[in-house]
């Protein structure tokens, strides 16, 4: 992951732009038989076409990524139903990962996107689905929750450690000593 | 919140997996956790064993129906048997020099068991007509004879018993319903039976029996112009002595060679005017014996001719023992005095009054009162001349054996009759421990540990495991006199039927205070003195800490109702008596409130016998407390002879002159009256006032919610039919039904009542939270049987509402009154059990979160912990999965017995009374304490220790494992590092 985003994100180190054309290239006279304006025009629409073919592929990216919490969430619905409804180890990390993957996911759905930033996508459509699936995550564990009985849904769980009611009066006695 | 129930979970995950737990304990932890003390009871009569069977021994009988056989150079017990508390021990003698013979069960039962070991040789019964003295005459043995006749009367016949296999030889009835044998004499060497005894009130009766054949020879009776008293004493196989009915006139009859003689004698006239009444001293002495009044005692000699002499005249208190013989026809016997703190011991020939033999003078502790019986017994020096050692029988029921002036053991079987048990906090350590002391003491912990960690790892060698056992036995850390973190040291305070109270340190039972209260003692406004109950007076916590805990014992000086009360107050720390109020009004109950005063003495109502209720502490602010919730305050009484209930409540008392202000009259309220003819209260039980429930819903299969009916106020009482109150097996199962009560006791109210039909006392009970467990026994199918009882509150069973839960919207925290006659119901299961129970009670902790357990006294004398789970009467036999993970156990029609349960794993609690439970600080942990004739204290952890690690938990594995943990993560991350800085070389 750490490596993968290193790549896509910051890119190398250092690079050389052989494609830049900068005032000191300039100086230099063009060599003979090569018309610069037909170039520039040419480029132009090249590089037109790259940024299209960059946005598409990003917006469709950004989809993907919408779209990625989805199998997630068919692999938890799966998890959880091997885990069983009884409450032991398994069940509950299974259940507080399911918790917790929708929640970390949310907080970070700025950075999730982040790599599809454009001017020309709309991040919008992917990131309300990306919290849609997300919140039916959520929604996933906390169901989860309810079924193992963890959750204060019932008056037992308000009323279990409630200490007895005083008692008004008070009474003693017993047998006569003999 | 659901972090908070998501760890009770866990809780109950790890209280779960305990599913099949009991409290049963390793072979290598025993006398870690539990301490046993075996004690004997006050000596009645002790025998020395001859010199001929040459073992340094004695043997004793105690007023706990015990026979035991002591080490005469420890002190420690060969050998013991306790009898029932229906076979008292009425006589016993050495037969033969091996065999040990008594005379129980009021005189009906004749045993001989093996003197070496105490196996019973051989059992016989006796049977009689009338109710008469039982007597028992063994014959000296003279030579090695294999066998002899032994002599008991009982029940008015004579029997004589072959001391081979307990045949009875011959049996022979004496007598007539007016006619007393007193007597059973048969002089060495004659085969002559005297039984001489009293024939109405003025006629002494004398019969001669033949020894071989039981054939009567001659029946002979003399008048006497008085009337006898029952005190008499033969003297020397020829003289009977016997006192008339006002004690001033001494009646002398000699009946050697056939002649009957009688002679009367003035008291005054041999020992000086004033004598006044007087008493006969049981001590059998040669051609003498003493009488005693109140100031004085004298000794009196019957000369060869038959007169009478006056030997001497002795003021203070004084014991004697019976005679010895030693030597070739000399015989001696021993005079114990008391002056202040010494003992004078002095040893007298038969023959010669007026020299001693031996005199001694020995320190004595004040603290263990007069001197109540003496037995002597001589052994030959290594100068061939006799010494004499004495067995001293104190007022605090302790036995002490002096020799040479010294005391060379003494026992403290005071604590074998132990009336009531209260405990006390110690001190708290105090700051300031020297670093020396520390610093040896941390070597040792390492040392301590590094043993352990080698047993835990398997390295250790045999001597090591030794080490690390005695180490754990001799743990210095259980007997601190300081108060611990987690409760497990305490003092208990006993009350002992001595009128002694002592402070047992419950680390390892040792005394760490006794104390013989001055005001239990004999005295002339006290008669007879005994103690009743002893409570915590002032448990200081909190504002009073500097206060020193105390105890409150209330006594009586007459065995009756109306009785005059003593209170003791005693300084729990100190062991001493800080105040006393003497001679008071009756004491018929006592009732701690649930009060304390500034100095945290708690409020106790004395109920006298006209059931006037007086206030304690009488002071000021006392009164004050109790005047402002007086009228929430009451009393019942249970008159279980007459089958009725009473409830009262005190009457604010009008001021006027000479009327004491701590005095409160009774207003009567309410009582159940039980009809007499078909119901009888054979048990009742109520919570106790220290029990502390932490919740008051319990909580069922499918999250659904119960609220028990928890009240302090809740009595249960038991009746059978008057029939069902007799032995097991003495009524038809038609005749006799169980009929059980839970009665409100502030306004009388039956809240359930229940009949068993067909089944019988005894019946056992405890009544704990808002259900009771009780044992009885079934007719019908003539086995034992255990009930329950669940109470719970209906009129809260609809605060369901989860939102007006969450909200606070409820009224189950509102204190409630009994008179708003909440609704109740009542579930109820019975199961067989196995054991017939002699005491019953319950697990208590800290803060009642740990389950209970119920703890049964068995018939033979052990502790069976059961744990409560069973006893639900929820339980069904095909419980549904919901049900089973709620911990409910499928019905079966017995409760199960665990071998492993038994508290008092191999151990016995001889005439096992009672079982007291004590929490610790640990909410885990309770302290199980049982006495009887001996005592036991361990503790129990009903759902194990979930709150702290064992004991012996190896804190240097823990520590060596963080070490290499530690170690492994510096060294891989390391590691790690130089792998990164290759790879971005490379």
């Amino acid at each position: 992951m750490e490596k993968g985003k290193g790549v896509m994100g910051m890119g190398r180190r250092w690079a050389v732009d052989f494609s830049d054309n900068s005032t000191t290239a300039r100086d230099l006279p063009d060599p003979p038989g090569f018309t610069r304006a037909s170039l520039d025009q040419d480029d132009s629409a090249v590089s037109r076409q790259k940024k299209d073919a960059e946005a598409n592929w990003k917006a469709q990216k950004a989809w993907e990524m919408a779209q990625a919490p989805f199998k997630n969430l068919m692999m938890m619905g799966f998890m959880m139903w091997m885990a069983g409804s009884t409450v032991h180890l398994f069940s509950i990390g299974i259940t507080f990962s399911a918790l917790w993957q929708p929640i970390s996911a949310l907080q970070g759905v700025g950075k999730v996107f982040e790599p599809y930033k454009d001017s020309k996508v709309d991040l919008l459509g992917p990131k309300l689905v990306f919290i849609a699936l997300n919140l039916g995550g959520l929604a996933l564990g906390v169901w989860k929750l309810n079924t193992l009985g963890l959750l204060p849904t019932h008056a037992s769980d308000w009323v279990s450690s409630l200490p007895p009611a005083q008692e008004v009066e008070y009474s003693g006695g017993g047998i006569p000593f003999h | 919140m659901a972090e908070r129930s998501f760890f009770l979970f866990l809780l109950l995950l790890f209280l779960s997996s305990a599913v099949e737990f009991s409290a049963s304990i390793f072979e290598d932890q025993v006398g870690l956790m539990d301490w046993h003390q075996k004690y004997i009871g006050k000596v009645n009569h002790a025998v020395f064993h001859t010199q001929k069977t040459g073992r340094k021994r004695v043997v004793v009988s105690t007023e706990e129906n015990v026979l035991a056989s002591l080490d005469l150079r420890h002190g420690d017990i060969f050998w013991r048997h306790v009898l029932g508390p229906s076979d008292a021990i009425e006589a016993f003698d050495i037969a033969l020099g091996k065999y040990v013979i008594t005379l129980s069960s009021g005189g009906s039962i004749l045993r001989a068991w093996n003197l070496p070991d105490g196996q019973m040789i051989w059992e016989s019964f006796l049977k009689g007509s009338r109710s008469s003295k039982s007597m028992l005459l063994v014959q000296p043995s003279v030579g090695a004879e294999k066998e002899t006749v032994l002599l008991a009367f009982y029940g008015g016949f004579l029997h004589a018993v072959s001391s081979i296999d307990g045949e009875i030889l011959w049996r022979k009835d004496l007598g007539s319903e007016s006619l007393e044998i007193q007597q059973i004499v048969q002089p060495v060497g004659i085969e002559v039976v005297y039984a001489l005894g009293f024939d109405g009130s003025s006629q002494f009766a004398a019969y001669e029996i033949n020894a071989r054949n039981g054939e009567l020879m001659k029946h002979e009776s003399v008048h006497f112009s008085g009337s006898f008293s029952r005190e008499n004493l033969v003297v020397s196989d020829g003289v009977f002595v016997a006192l008339d009915a006002s004690g001033s006139i001494l009646v002398t009859v000699h009946f050697q060679n056939g002649e009957y003689s009688l002679q009367e004698m003035r008291i005054s006239s041999l020992l000086g005017g004033n004598f006044g009444k007087a008493k006969l001293l049981g001590a059998k002495l040669p051609h003498m014996f003493a009488l005693r009044n109140d100031k004085l005692t004298g000794f009196l000699k019957v000369t060869d001719e038959g007169k009478l002499e006056t030997l001497e005249r002795i003021n203070n208190e004084v014991s004697i023992s019976d005679s010895l013989s030693f030597a070739e026809k000399q015989r001696a016997f021993a005079l114990v005095q008391h002056n202040d703190n010494k003992v004078e011991f002095r040893v007298k020939l038969g023959h010669e009054w007026n020299k001693d033999l031996l005199q001694e003078t020995v320190n004595i502790d004040p603290n263990r009162g007069h001197v109540e019986n003496v037995f002597i017994n001589n052994y030959i020096r290594t100068d061939r001349s006799y010494g004499f050692r004495a067995l001293i029988v104190l007022e605090d029921h302790s036995l002490l054996l002096v020799q040479q002036g010294e005391v060379v053991w003494k026992r403290e079987d005071g604590l074998a009759s132990i009336l009531d048990v209260t405990t006390a906090e110690l001190p708290v350590e105090k700051v300031g421990v020297s670093v020396s002391k520390v610093e040896e003491n941390l070597h040792e912990w390492l040392k301590g540990h590094i043993l352990k960690l080698k047993g835990t790892l398997m390295l250790a060698t045999p001597e090591d495991v030794a080490t690390i056992q005695g180490m754990r036995l001799k743990n210095s850390e259980k007997s601190k006199i300081t108060r611990d973190h987690n409760g497990f040291r305490k003092l208990l305070i006993v009350l002992t039927r001595s009128g002694k109270v002592f402070a047992l340190h419950t680390g390892d039972g040792r005394i760490v205070w006794s104390l013989l209260l001055r005001s239990l003692r004999k005295s002339e406004a006290c008669t007879s003195p005994t103690g009743i109950r002893i409570y915590p007076w002032q448990i200081p916590h909190h504002h009073a800490l500097d206060e020193n805990p105390s105890v409150l014992v209330v006594g009586r000086c007459l065995p009756t109702d109306s009785g005059p009360g003593v209170l003791s107050f005693i300084d729990a720390y100190a062991g001493k008596e800080f105040d006393s109020v003497a001679p008071t009004h009756s004491v018929v109950q006592i009732i701690p409130l649930p009060f304390t005063d500034a100095l945290e003495q708690r409020l106790h109502l004395l109920i006298d016998a006209n059931q006037r209720a007086h206030l304690y502490p009488r002071s000021p602010e006392a009164l004050t407390i109790f005047n402002r919730e007086m009228s929430n305050v009451y009393w019942y009484t249970v008159v279980a002879e007459n089958g009725i209930i009473r409830g009262y409540a005190p009457k604010s008392t009008s001021v006027n002159e000479g009327s004491d202000e701590y005095c409160f009259d009774p207003t009567d309220l309410w009582s159940i009256v039980f009809p007499m003819e078909s119901e009888k209260i054979v048990a009742w039980v109520t919570r106790k006032l220290s029990e502390v429930v932490h919740t008051q819903a319990k909580v069922i299969a499918d999250q659904d919610v119960m609220y028990k009916y928890i009240s302090k106020n809740l009595l249960f009482v038991a009746t059978t039919s008057p029939k069902g109150t007799g032995e097991i097996g003495s009524a038809t199962p038609d005749e006799s039904s169980l009929i059980v009560y839970l009665i409100d006791t502030v306004t009388g109210r039956i809240l359930h009542r229940m009949i068993h039909k067909g089944c019988q006392a005894p019946v056992h009970a405890v009544l704990s939270e808002n259900w009771v467990v009780y044992h009885y026994f079934n007719l019908r199918s003539h086995r034992f049987e255990m009930s329950v009882i669940e109470i719970y509150d209906q009129s809260r069973a609809d605060n369901k509402d989860v939102w007006k839960l969450v909200i606070g919207k409820h009224n189950l925290t509102s204190p409630v009154s009994s008179y708003s006659r909440p609704e109740v119901k009542a579930e109820s299961q019975s199961y067989f059990f196995t054991h017939s129970a002699k005491a019953i009670a319950v697990t208590s902790t800290a803060k009642g979160i740990t389950s209970r357990q119920l703890l049964i006294g068995t018939v033979g004398d052990q502790v069976l912990a059961l744990d409560k789970r069973y006893l639900d009467p929820r339980r069904k036999t095909d419980p549904t999965q919901a049900e089973k993970e709620e911990g409910l156990i499928p019905l079966t029609d017995s409760l199960p017995i665990i071998p492993q349960s038994y508290v008092t794993h191999a151990l016995k609690v001889e005439g096992l009374r009672d079982i007291i439970t004590v929490p610790a600080k640990l909410e885990s942990t309770t302290l199980v304490f049982s006495y009887g004739v001996d005592l036991f204290l361990t503790r129990l952890a009903p759902s194990r220790t979930y709150d702290s690690l064992t004991e012996d938990f190896s804190y240097a594995l823990l520590l060596l494992t963080i070490v290499v943990l530690v170690g492994a993560i510096f060294a891989t991350w390391i590691l790690s590092e130089k792998k990164e800085l290759r790879e971005k070389w490379r």
